[in-house]
């Protein structure tokens, strides 16, 4: 049985796009990393897999179970932390814990406390009182009281301190290490680098790769630097080409033999051909669709 | 039990001043008859003799001279309208605003059946209209008995069961207007109690007009009606409840199926 199956999933608003044709596997016990620009559909997948959206076509299984026909036992079974937590206002941090434990039909009094102590959070604060961070770890508690075996975090560190971000990731690594499953919605590269073994890319609405991270940062295409004078117009595979009367610095992903066919015509003082770094491979996933890296 | 308990604790201060404010309202007037009883002839004559005003309140057919009179015009306009105003306005309240405030979505994604938030706020709805009809109505007892007036029962209760059946009429349909809502519904739920209260006034002044009260629930609230006929009009009562029953079919269809934004 896998974490989360989504077969063909699609959500449309009247004509909008939300998601197309998402197909995505997360198996049990992963940290799974789910990337994208803003309103490539990450929010809109999380929403559709939490049943408070109805796909358009296309099916989804948590944990075995159909998110349409079981939603109830996929929820009761699923922690799930929103980008943006909003909570009733004039209640204390400590009774609305106490209602999010309640409509599990749970005690989760114990969990609660230790989560609270490890995130400083003061529970006898109003939540409307609460900073945006503060707010967050409120999700936060409300998210793994319960003990769910699949965490889902739509951009969970916005707001939160470099400390308690720290803090926040070793209890998710101490959660994957029990057993449980996440699936980690973020613009944060190093977040995901750092923590999930898979990663999916969407945009637009679809999936535009999904492999391990390694994989995913590992690319053929180099970041080409050069002094001199070359002419650069009949060479294939050029990308982010930053051009200067007698300097050229882009990303080159074509034939080599090629790119040294033209740099050697040219006249060339200097010249360096190295890997890119992390965030311009997904920043180029992001731009063009990530078709040739 | 979770929601209804957590609806409570959220509403319950608008619930006081409301129940606080009509009561108030109605112990004043009661306290106010024993000194208008005596002045009440002339009140009389003058009230039955404004033509279309005076049939649109009923006030042709009542006596204003005995507490009965009085207190059915007095009840209908304070309890009637007010309580009509408070129900409607929490049925229209009670879905839309976890959508307005961005509730609904740490709401639903707790393991709770979307059919079952639905029952509990409607649990809710009901309890609230109960519990401020009972605290009036006590209240109001208690002041009648103060002034050492004796209590018409029969006619008294139905006044009371009246207003009530009104209230639970209009939150039943405002509810389900509610399950349709994204933001604020308060103009809607205010528009409807307002413009239902007044075809009831239509149909009192022009007999042509009359059918209205089948649609309205004043229909069967007039006080001067309850009070001649001892008892209250079981079809349009039936019409009513059926009306406030699709209402809260339609929020339970429209709220198990729609998208949370």
């Amino acid at each position: 049985m896998e974490a989360i199956e989504m077969e063909r999933l699609s959500k449309y608003y009247g004509r909008n796009r939300g998601i197309v044709d998402l197909s995505l596997t997360v198996h049990r016990g992963e940290f799974f990393g789910f990337m994208g620009p803003n309103g490539a559909g990450k929010s809109t997948t999380i929403r559709t897999l939490l049943g408070l959206i109805k796909p358009s076509g296309g099916e989804a299984r948590v944990l075995g179970r159909d998110i349409q026909r079981h939603r109830k036992q996929v929820l009761s079974v699923t922690g799930y932390l929103p980008s943006e937590a909003v909570f009733y206002s004039g209640m204390r941090v400590r009774e609305l814990l106490k209602l999010s434990a309640r409509l599990r039909q749970a005690d989760c009094s114990r969990e609660a406390q230790v989560l609270c102590d490890r995130l400083q959070l003061d529970t006898s604060r109003r939540v409307e009182e609460l900073s945006f961070g503060n707010r967050k770890k409120v999700g936060i508690v409300c998210a793994l009281q319960h003990r769910p075996k699949l965490l889902i975090l739509d951009e969970p560190t916005s707001g939160l301190d470099p400390l308690m971000q720290r803090e926040f990731f070793a209890i998710l690594q101490e959660r994957n290490r029990e057993g449980v499953t996440i699936f980690l919605s973020s613009h944060v590269l190093s977040e995901i680098q750092r923590n999930c073994t898979r990663a999916a890319i969407i945009r637009e609405g679809r999936m535009i790769a999904c492999d391990s991270v390694e994989n995913l940062s590992r690319t053929s295409a180099k970041r080409v630097s050069v002094q001199g004078e070359v002419c650069l117009r009949n060479l294939e595979g050029i990308r982010d080409l930053r051009e200067t009367k007698d300097s050229a610095n882009f990303l080159y992903s074509g034939d080599l033999g090629k790119l040294l066919q033209t740099l050697g015509a040219g006249r060339i003082r200097d010249i360096s051909i190295a890997e890119p770094d992390l965030e311009e491979i997904f920043l180029h996933y992001y731009e063009e669709g990530g078709v040739e890296a | 039990m979770t929601l209804i308990r957590h609806e409570w604790s959220q509403g319950w201060k608008s619930f006081a001043i409301w129940t606080a404010a009509i009561g108030f309202f109605i112990v004043i007037c009661v306290l106010m008859f024993p000194e208008m009883e005596g002045e009440m002839e002339g009140v009389n004559d003058m009230f039955s003799s404004m033509g279309a005003f005076t049939a649109a309140f009923g006030m042709d057919r009542l006596n204003f001279g005995t507490l009965e009179g009085f207190y059915a015009v007095e009840c209908g306009n304070i309890l009637g309208i007010g309580g009509a105003f408070f129900a409607a306005l929490l049925g229209t309240g009670i879905l839309a605003k976890e959508e307005r405030e961005g509730t609904a979505e740490f709401l639903l994604t707790h393991p709770v059946d979307r059919s079952w938030v639905v029952s509990q706020k409607l649990w809710a709805v009901m309890l609230q209209i109960l519990l401020l009809n009972v605290s009036v109505f006590l209240m109001s007892v208690c002041s009648i008995a103060l002034i050492g007036e004796e209590i018409s029962w029969r006619s008294f209760g139905l006044l009371h069961l009246a207003c009530f059946l009104v209230q639970v009429e209009l939150a039943g349909i405002c509810f389900g207007i509610s399950a349709f809502l994204r933001r604020s519904g308060l103009g809607l739920g205010l528009g409807v109690a307002v413009s239902l209260y007044f075809l009831n006034l239509v149909a009192n002044i022009s007999e042509q007009a009359e059918f209205l009260k089948y649609i309205t629930p004043f229909g069967y609230a007039e006080g001067a009606d309850i009070i001649a006929d001892g008892s209250l009009h079981v079809g349009m009562v039936l019409l009513g409840m059926g009306f406030a029953g699709v209402g809260i079919g339609i929020a339970y269809w429209e709220y198990c199926r729609k998208g949370i934004a």
